[in-house]
């Protein structure tokens, strides 16, 4: 591991800073004018969030500890999994801690604090928020683990520099079909994850079918400004993750000089920057779905990986 | 071609194969169910033509044209237009099965098909035969459609996607049906269907639905 391996995984930290609202912002822009609308600029959200932190901060009266963590464990857990995934370059210096399980473990962390504090509140509509996220999150589980399974297996471990190494020393593999199948099904975790349509709308605060929205109710001034930014985060760090465990191409390697670094991290912008352009105007086209149906979605993610698993597992080893 | 090329040509086919039978469990739509089962046929077709272009033998490249336009093109056609254009025939019915349930099934069904199909691999492990479980799946998958529909159509559908996956196995494990068996088999198939479109054309016209839950009385 190099010096610049760990300058390396920082910049990630503070570029998937940086870089989450401008991404929230792209996505709402792309959307806005597809939609005819003049849109806000894609500096919108940064000038949300600096509004936001100037204002006072008021805590419901009755909550504890757990609604006054949940944003900052939201937003810590992002922020480490920006520094163990292999976004520039390979071989972060937390690499050789945590595989893919891991990563899939923080996200689950920072989705049951959000839960816990919107239990906290003790109001209506935070409890019904908790539920309906805690039962997208259950759902979501077994589909992802099994994704991360069939990814795994070409790659002979779970550790994520190895399976994006194994994607960039054997390229055809990514059209193989169990890596196909794989990368649908995590796309639809990755949409349910972050409550994206046609799973949960962000940019509404209807009462019978806001999800997240409704967990996150009574937060105001600058914890909400921590969650919003916590959850643009999540986003980028979710869609940056699928594009280098798909597309590795223009990632540095294990030992980068300064100039891969610097040529990965313009690789991953574009990437981040085309599948999130590609899910804004795929979301203009679908609507939500009803929550009783989000199970059958979340049903067919799950048998498309399990496909994934017998795919590379089955038909691609040899049978003694 | 390569050894590699044909490997991965024959996962990817049988894989589409399987692909389009869970996607026929997933939709309602009867329409896009019958473009789902063009896709198969043309999925089903792309084995032989692989296996015959691998092994440079005319006879599995015919049998494999055969079977890409029966299969993804005249009885696709033939079950479209037996497709009525009123509302009410356009989608399957609430299925005896609800949607979520039918997805679970059917993994629990692949799984077993790969359970049950070790042994043959085990016979002969060759690129072809790893794939026999797929089609085996297929099998399983279809019987599960013909018993949980309620619509004619989509029990004609089952029972072609059902006819797709015995050829599907017989190709991959004998590596190539005679062209005169595979042409009996196809004739016999489109026969069926002919007949199924009649009897389908028959029920609309008589009883104004396709329904086969409301067939259950004798009347005279």
């Amino acid at each position: 591991m190099s010096a610049l391996s760990i300058v390396a995984a920082a910049l990630q930290v503070v570029v998937v800073l940086v870089g989450a609202p401008f991404v929230v912002g792209g996505m709402r822009q792309v959307r806005a004018r597809l939609e005819g609308r003049a849109g806000g600029g894609v500096g919108q959200p940064w000038r949300d969030l600096r509004k936001q932190f100037r204002k006072q901060q008021v805590t419901p009266r009755g909550t504890t500890i757990v609604f006054a963590l949940a944003p900052a464990v939201a937003a810590g857990t992002t922020l480490l999994i920006a520094a163990i995934l292999p976004i520039f370059a390979l071989g972060s210096p937390l690499d050789p801690v945590a595989d893919l399980f891991g990563v899939v473990g923080l996200l689950f962390l920072g989705t049951v604090a959000l839960t816990l504090a919107g239990l906290d509140t003790g109001t209506a509509f935070g409890g019904m928020g908790s539920s309906r996220e805690i039962t997208i999150a259950a759902l979501v589980e077994p589909t992802i683990l099994l994704a991360v399974f069939a990814l795994s297996i070409p790659g002979q471990s779970a550790n994520l520099s190895a399976i994006v190494s194994a994607t960039l020393d054997d390229p055809g593999q990514v059209l193989s079909l169990g890596s196909v199948l794989a990368f649908v099904a995590l796309v639809i975790v990755i949409i349910a994850e972050t409550g994206r349509l046609p799973v949960d709308n962000p940019s509404t605060h209807l009462e019978l079918t806001m999800i997240h929205e409704a967990m996150v109710l009574e937060y105001s001034g600058p914890k909400l400004a921590l969650i919003e930014w916590a959850s643009g985060m999540r986003l980028t760090v979710l869609l940056a993750m699928l594009a280098n465990l798909f597309l590795p191409w223009g990632i540095a390697g294990a030992d980068p000089s300064l100039l891969a670094v610097l040529l990965g991290a313009v690789a991953i912008a574009v990437k981040v920057a085309v599948l999130a352009g590609a899910l804004a105007a795929a979301e203009v086209f679908i609507a939500k779905l009803r929550y009783f149906r989000v199970p059958e979605l979340l049903a067919g993610s799950f048998l498309l990986a399990l496909l994934a698993v017998t795919a590379s597992y089955f038909l691609a080893t040899p049978t003694q | 071609m390569s050894l590699a090329t044909y490997t991965g040509v024959l996962d990817l086919a049988a894989g589409a194969f399987l692909l389009a039978a869970v996607l026929i469990v997933w939709r309602r739509e009867l329409r896009s169910i019958v473009h789902l089962l063009a896709w198969q046929g043309a999925a089903l077709a792309a084995i032989p033509l692989t296996e015959g272009l691998y092994q440079r033998d005319p006879g599995p490249v015919i049998v494999g044209l055969v079977v890409l336009v029966l299969r993804a093109g005249v009885l696709p056609v033939l079950l479209l237009r037996a497709v009525g254009t009123a509302d009410n025939e356009r989608r399957e019915s609430t299925p005896l099965v609800n949607t979520t349930s039918s997805l679970l099934i059917t993994a629990a069904l692949t799984v077993l098909a790969y359970a049950v199909t070790r042994p043959i691999i085990a016979l002969n492990p060759t690129p072809a035969t790893r794939a026999v479980p797929a089609a085996f799946a297929v099998i399983l998958i279809a019987v599960f459609v013909m018993v949980s529909r309620r619509r004619a159509l989509s029990q004609a559908v089952g029972f072609l996607v059902l006819d797709n996956g015995i050829t599907a196995t017989a190709f991959l494990i004998t590596g190539g049906v005679p062209l005169i068996v595979e042409l009996g088999a196809s004739l016999d198939v489109l026969f069926a269907v002919f007949v199924l479109g009649l009897l389908t054309g028959h029920m609309r016209r008589a009883f104004g639905g396709t329904d086969l839950d409301q067939l259950r009385e004798l009347r005279d």
